[in-house]
């Protein structure tokens, strides 16, 4: 079966994808399509309700919302992605590790698996904020290393079954060194779950950001977050219901549009539905 | 079954030990020392002053002598005192916040249940139709929805525009004037935005699961044989596959937990709800540090103590594990 036509038998899939590539874009043509400076306060239009020159209104210091929603989708994708970069970085060698060797370190590690998992991510991630300073920077950071869990365990499982295969003992018997057994025999197989993963995780570390931005220990004002917009919506929530509306809508999307790629991908990349 | 809930209240123990270990080594690898950075710009405070304050708080000792007397402590439930100027007990802080963050999460948990089961088996039994493919569309949907703008949207709605809901609190001005129904009734009504913005970010992935097991047990040969023997379609559903396909939910119930705790910060901030969840951000604003990590902690083992109940409601209701451990 061709690939497109596979596409198609994914309808909610392909709409995923649509929605990552049209927020991807935005994102990155931000400079290009934003009417104002996301950042220029304007002290005659302060909390204008949507109109043709502002599209999504004004907040409360006269910026321009679909400007600032535009670079917002710049840093929330950016905190998305390093964030997940970093905890898919620790999760797979972490996970690649205790599977390959198995025994003692597999049960030690699996056992810090569990204990990090206790721990509400939440007051983890805000416990190591009160100890920073909320800064972009140090989001993804700490975004990344309280969420290699589930990698983990997920390499973990695809090594140890993997790693009776015949292929890979045949590999190892023919003296191929640990280190390229793991690189070019187990991960590339353990790939397909890997990606789905990922995917989902970007999902959630939007979510996490916009969430800690809106407690205003995330990404810090004059900086635009889709979470700092909606800050600004709770405090002025009788007069302006635009700063609340469509911060959300675009959170919203995204996070929608990774979760349908991500579920798609799963199924995609499912023997079964083949 | 009391043998098997003891091993497993056994087994507690090291991840127990190992949550203290991470805390207190978070606790300890931030930079800057809790007690005496709140003191180094103040003109008022001579070295002195600075070295006895890390001597009152036995910053002085080397660090597995200091994990030690935390741990000393914390047997025995002391998590110290609050930073603030109250310098209250964190225990104290903590348990009064307790019971709003718990009835939230409680009835979160059951209104999760509530809709996402029969959501799952509806999506099963009628496996590829449009009510299945709407019904997933929708709980996906709900999974996107941060939690803190649907609160807005329906503090908006319901509660500025309509009027019909508190939006603010857990107690209306003239509460001490209410009867005792009128109390509780009012007290539900300042829970019901809360409990639902927790609660519909839990369906997705529960009803999924839902399906999925009610479409594995569908396929079983014991259904087979009901039907065989002409047992009805509702009778084999609502009464034969339910039952089987209900049980791994409470697994995932246990796992929600900590989701459900963590999101309580948020929750508690919006609706202005005075629980743990709203005590350990001010906390973290005021960087009192006795509070931030014994609210984490007590996450940690609420966190524990769920999954301990759930692997308990699990066995007691699955009669191949309750007869192959008792």
């Amino acid at each position: 079966m061709s690939f497109w036509m596979r596409l198609k038998q994914h309808p909610l899939m392909l709409m995923g994808l649509l929605i990552v590539l049209t927020v991807a874009s935005l994102a990155v043509l931000a400079p290009w399509l934003a009417p104002y400076d996301p950042t220029k306060i304007d002290v005659r239009s302060i909390l204008l309700s949507p109109s043709l020159a502002h599209w999504c209104g004004t907040d409360t210091l006269g910026r321009d919302v679909f400007s600032r929603l535009l670079y917002g989708a710049r840093i929330s994708l950016a905190v998305g992605f390093v964030a997940v970069g970093l905890s898919m970085l620790i999760g797979i060698a972490l996970g690649a590790w205790a599977g390959y060797v198995g025994g003692r370190v597999d049960a030690m590690m699996m056992r810090l698996t569990d204990m990090v998992l206790c721990f509400p991510t939440f007051f983890l991630i805000l416990a190591v904020i009160a100890f920073l300073e909320p800064s972009i920077w140090n989001i993804m950071i700490v975004i990344g290393l309280t969420s290699w869990m589930g990698v983990t365990r997920l390499v973990r499982a695809e090594f140890l079954s993997l790693r009776e295969r015949e292929f890979v003992l045949a590999a190892k018997s023919l003296g191929v060194s640990p280190l390229r057994l793991i690189w070019t025999y187990l991960l590339p197989n353990a790939m397909g779950p890997i990606m789905v993963s990922a995917v989902l995780g970007v999902a959630g570390a939007v979510l996490m950001e916009s969430g800690l931005s809106f407690l205003g220990l995330g990404v810090q004002p004059p900086n635009p977050s889709w979470g700092n917009i909606l800050t600004d919506g709770k405090d002025n929530i009788q007069l302006a219901w635009w700063l609340s509306l469509y911060p959300g809508l675009a959170i919203l999307m995204t996070v929608l549009g990774y979760n349908l790629l991500g579920e798609g991908l799963r199924d995609w990349f499912d023997p079964k539905s083949l | 079954m009391k043998r098997y809930a003891l091993k497993r209240l056994l087994g507690m123990l090291p991840l127990l030990l190992g949550i203290t270990m991470i805390s207190f080594a978070m606790m300890h690898l931030a930079p800057g020392e809790p007690a005496v950075t709140g003191q180094a710009f103040n003109p008022k405070v001579s070295s002195q002053d600075i070295e006895r304050l890390r001597a009152y708080y036995g910053l002085n000792q080397p660090l597995y002598e200091q994990y030690w007397h935390w741990l000393q402590r914390l047997a025995v439930l002391d998590f110290g005192t609050s930073f603030s100027d109250d310098h209250r007990p964190v225990l104290d802080k903590v348990m009064e916040r307790l019971p709003v963050t718990l009835w939230i999460n409680i009835l979160a948990m059951g209104l999760m249940l509530m809709v996402a089961i029969p959501i799952g088996v509806v999506s099963a039994v009628r496996q590829g139709s449009w009510l299945d493919r709407s019904l997933t569309v929708l709980v996906f949907v709900a999974f996107a929805i941060p939690s803190f703008w649907l609160g807005l949207l329906l503090m908006m709605g319901l509660g500025v525009n309509l009027g019909w809901l508190p939006i603010s609190g857990v107690h209306d001005y003239n509460w001490q004037q209410m009867g005792y129904w009128q109390q509780q009734w009012d007290f539900l009504k300042h829970l019901m935005m809360p409990v639902f913005i927790s609660a519909i970010g839990g369906w997705a992935g529960m009803s999924r699961f839902m399906r999925t097991g009610m479409l594995e047990v569908i396929r079983a040969d014991y259904i087979t044989t009901a039907r065989a023997m002409g047992i009805s379609e509702t009778q084999i559903h609502y009464r034969l596959a339910l039952k089987n396909a209900i049980l791994p939910v409470i697994t995932l119930l246990g796992l929600s937990i900590p989701g459900l705790i963590g999101g309580s910060v948020i929750v508690e901030y919006l609706f202005s709800l005075p629980g743990m969840g709203r005590l350990f951000y001010e906390a973290i604003l005021a960087r009192d540090y006795t509070v931030v990590m014994g609210i984490t902690v007590i996450g940690a083992v609420l966190t524990l103590l769920g999954n301990l109940i759930a692997d308990l409601a699990y066995a007691w209701a699955d009669p191949r594990i309750r007869s192959s451990v008792s």
